[in-house]
């Protein structure tokens, strides 16, 4: 297998070939905030948090979506791209409803990491309060999409890895929304098997178990990939 | 070639005219030739597309003693200007020598719109029957096709191209040979070919014209381009707001299938060719060319990062050659003529013609075809006559927007500038797909950037939030200065939030969505500044800026 050479902010890394940036971000003990990105997930670079610069060209890529290449050169904390990725999070604080206090996710949302890594302790711009839907006919499970970033990892997860393809996004810009089957009820979608796996990498608590309350969801973000390398790989978590 | 015909009556059939009437107006003519009898006989009447001056429709072209293929501007052609159908008689009367009533209605031919254009992707433009495959063959259509399939290689045919220094006319500039040898030059394996007729931009229809007035030269072009990179297969995407660009886009390639000129072997040679048309579902975004290709594989229609570039990775996982309808209508007329020829007109950067859709406060809208470099004040005031009831040096204009919600506005005191992409790339617009809307005096600049901006909140598809989230920002910010409720540190957020949608967003919607906002601030800084409210508290202006703004 060909190997890549890069740098990330200075750091020479190796990486195979077919890596992401954002591997390779990772091989250089980097950090950098992702929101739709999921390992295991096909990537879509929606939520550009991960966004880095290519010195030179001065082109900004997401790392997640982008291909690692011999002797790149990247940076990925410019005083611009952390601005810049602190007004992406106010952009996604202000146009849902994202209320921590009494979140099912509080503690366990991503968006609240992000924030907390990006350093934003306010929204500079007004909030929009939209006004959008809760379903609660799912058995088991509900959504609220007031607490949706349309990360689509939902959506991704049902189709790539259960197979059901129960999700998908309807509509266009900020009317744009997640919807099961053909916009019914989750729980008139007879595709869904109720597996939980959009529960389980949703960021935020947009997707819960109705039996979570207050800072009671517990996700479990690891799984995809998990399920990915079993699959691909035959490697499996117990062996 | 078609016999000559000694009269003959060309009636514009396009969707300018159509909507003035002139459907109607070609039925009264056809009753009336054959009332009146005798002489009226001899005249032919024949549909035809666009005859350009479409703001002064339903126009008719009367060939008086020319042939066939006669240029509009040949001096033995008249042009009648705003006719109702009950001058369908008079009309047959002037053809016929028997009457000169309409001579109020009459065109100057010499008059600069029509004697400065230079049609070379819309030669066949108002000349041939765009439903008939047998007018478009007698005007030369097709003769490209055969002889490259004949004679030429397809590295011969890609170099032809590159030579002619032709750029992508959706707006980029991307050289086209250049891409068509990336398609090429990709492992071996199927390929497609994609045209790119979703023309969205407001105010632009220079595409629409072209596929309504001669369909078969964009689907002559669309061949050669299959044969130049291999591909067996290809999509014209429509938008659906087109309807009659779509009926006789499908009529050309029933046509032109039944005459063996797609399908398998075509002309004789081993090259296959199939072509569908694939309509749109409405959406701005889908003429992005990665939102483009997921709708015609049945996908929402959202673009995705590049690289892969679709001349790597496109339809189908193929690699896929995607231009727009000015791009490869251009292509017979550089195979007939030689590459050398096309690089001869236009500038240094920016070879040939380009096909502008006149609109706005001018005196005579419609589409105009010029060589590149030519200067926007040739186009807007000697071509497009200016404001009308305006007068001055730059003749009532404020600005010109050009490139849609993707480009900017140049002002008036920039006219002198040669169209051309690096010039109006220079002035923070851009060329854009052709559309050129003129703005009066009276125009608020910070109106038009809301209305741009609203524009790409409507359209944003949503998947990526600079973009989804951004703009609806944007638009309350704009809404503040036309509300004249903003401040000065408004503007700084303005400015602000403008460059980072502008440089995070994921595609070139996207990206462009500010420059409307850019460019009607860096010329129009002052309309800006007059609606922020106190703004003589604000001096000097930094000292209030700093306080606000620093989080």
């Amino acid at each position: 297998m060909s190997v890549h050479t890069l740098t990330v902010d200075g750091v020479e890394v190796a990486v195979p070939d077919g890596a992401s940036l954002l591997d390779a971000v990772r091989a250089a003990g980097a950090e950098l905030p992702t929101l739709c990105h999921l390992d295991g997930l096909t990537p879509v670079g929606a939520c550009r948090l991960c966004l880095v610069e290519l010195e030179g060209s001065g082109k900004l890529q997401p790392a997640c979506a982008t291909a690692a290449g011999e002797g790149m050169a990247v940076l990925t904390q410019t005083p611009q791209l952390r601005e810049w990725r602190r007004m992406a999070v106010e952009l996604f604080f202000a146009e849902g409803n994202h209320v921590c206090a009494f979140c099912v996710a509080n503690g366990n949302c991503e968006l609240q990491d992000v924030a907390v890594t990006v350093g934003m302790d306010h929204s500079r711009f007004p909030y929009q309060y939209p006004n959008r839907r809760v379903d609660a006919s799912h058995p088991q499970f509900a959504i609220d999409h007031h607490r949706c970033i349309l990360c689509t990892r939902c959506v991704r997860v049902c189709d790539e890895i259960e197979g059901a393809h129960v999700w998908d996004v309807a509509n266009r810009g900020a009317e744009c929304s997640i919807i099961a089957g053909l916009d019914q009820p989750w729980g008139e979608v007879a595709a869904c098997t109720s597996c939980g796996k959009c529960v389980d990498v949703c960021p935020t608590g947009a997707i819960f178990r109705k039996d979570d309350t207050t800072a009671e969801k517990e996700a479990h973000r690891e799984r995809p990939q998990l399920l990915r390398a079993a699959r691909d790989q035959h490697q499996w978590q117990n062996q | 070639m078609a016999s000559p015909t000694p009269l003959q009556l060309r009636c514009c059939a396009a969707s300018g005219c159509r909507s003035a009437g002139s459907e109607a107006l070609q039925a009264a003519l056809l009753a009336a030739r054959d009332q009146l009898g005798g002489a009226a006989e001899a005249v032919t009447i024949k549909p035809v597309g666009c005859l350009r001056l479409c703001g002064r429709g339903p126009l008719v072209a009367l060939d008086r003693s020319g042939g066939d293929g006669q240029e509009p501007s040949a001096g033995s052609t008249e042009l009648y200007a705003e006719l109702t159908p009950e001058q369908a008689p008079a009309l047959l009367a002037a053809a016929t020598g028997l009457g000169d009533e309409l001579a109020a209605q009459r065109l100057d031919p010499a008059h600069p719109f029509f004697a400065l254009q230079k049609a070379v992707v819309l030669e066949g433009c108002g000349v041939v029957n765009p439903e008939s495959i047998d007018d478009a063959l007698a005007h030369g259509s097709y003769a490209q096709l055969k002889r490259v399939l004949l004679e030429c290689t397809p590295e011969q045919v890609r170099d032809q191209v590159k030579r002619s220094g032709l750029r992508g006319r959706g707006g980029a500039g991307y050289p086209t040979g250049l891409k068509w040898d990336t398609v090429a030059l990709q492992p071996p394996g199927p390929r497609t070919v994609v045209c790119n007729a979703d023309e969205g931009d407001p105010g632009a229809f220079m595409d629409r014209s072209v596929l309504e007035s001669d369909p078969h030269r964009l689907i002559e072009g669309m061949a050669i381009a299959a044969y130049a990179v291999g591909a067996d297969q290809g999509y014209v995407y429509v938008r659906a707001e087109y309807p009659l660009a779509i009926e006789r886009l499908r009529l050309a390639l029933k046509q032109a299938r039944a005459k063996g000129l797609l399908g398998a072997g075509i002309a004789g040679s081993s090259f296959n060719l199939r072509l569908e048309v694939r309509v749109g579902a409405g959406a701005y975004v889908c003429g992005e060319e990665t939102a483009l290709l997921a709708s015609i594989q049945g996908q929402r229609g959202t673009p995705r990062p590049r690289p892969p570039f679709p001349a790597q990775v496109g339809l189908w996982g193929a690699p896929t050659l995607i231009n727009n309808v000015e791009t490869l209508a251009s292509i017979p007329v550089i195979l007939r003529e030689g590459g050398d020829w096309y690089a001869a007109i236009g500038t240094e950067g920016s070879k040939g013609t380009k096909v502008f859709a006149l609109s706005g406060a001018v005196a005579n809208t419609g589409l105009v075809e010029v060589p590149m470099g030519t200067s926007l004040r040739t186009v807007v005031q000697t071509i497009g006559g200016g404001v009308p009831g305006a007068d001055g040096p730059n003749g009532g204009v404020k600005a010109v927007q050009t490139g849609g919600p993707s480009g900017g506005c140049i002002p008036a005191h920039l006219l002198d500038t040669p169209v051309d992409y690096e010039s109006l790339r220079d002035l923070g617009s851009m060329m854009g797909s052709g559309g050129l809307v003129v703005m009066g005096e009276t125009t608020s600049m910070p109106e038009v950037a809301r209305h741009f901006m609203r524009f790409s909140v409507n359209e944003s598809c949503g998947k990526c939030v600079p973009c989804r989230a951004g703009t609806v920002q944007l638009a309350q910010m704009l809404d503040r200065f036309v509300e004249r409720r903003a401040s000065l540190a408004d503007l700084e957020r303005l400015e602000a939030l403008c460059r980072m949608v502008g440089a995070t967003s994921l595609c070139g919607l996207g990206q462009a969505a500010p420059n409307p906002v850019l460019s009607t601030l860096r010329y129009f800084r002052q309309e800006y500044q007059a609606a922020c409210r106190e703004p003589g508290q604000c001096e000097p202006p930094d000292a209030c800026l700093l306080q606000e703004v620093t989080p």
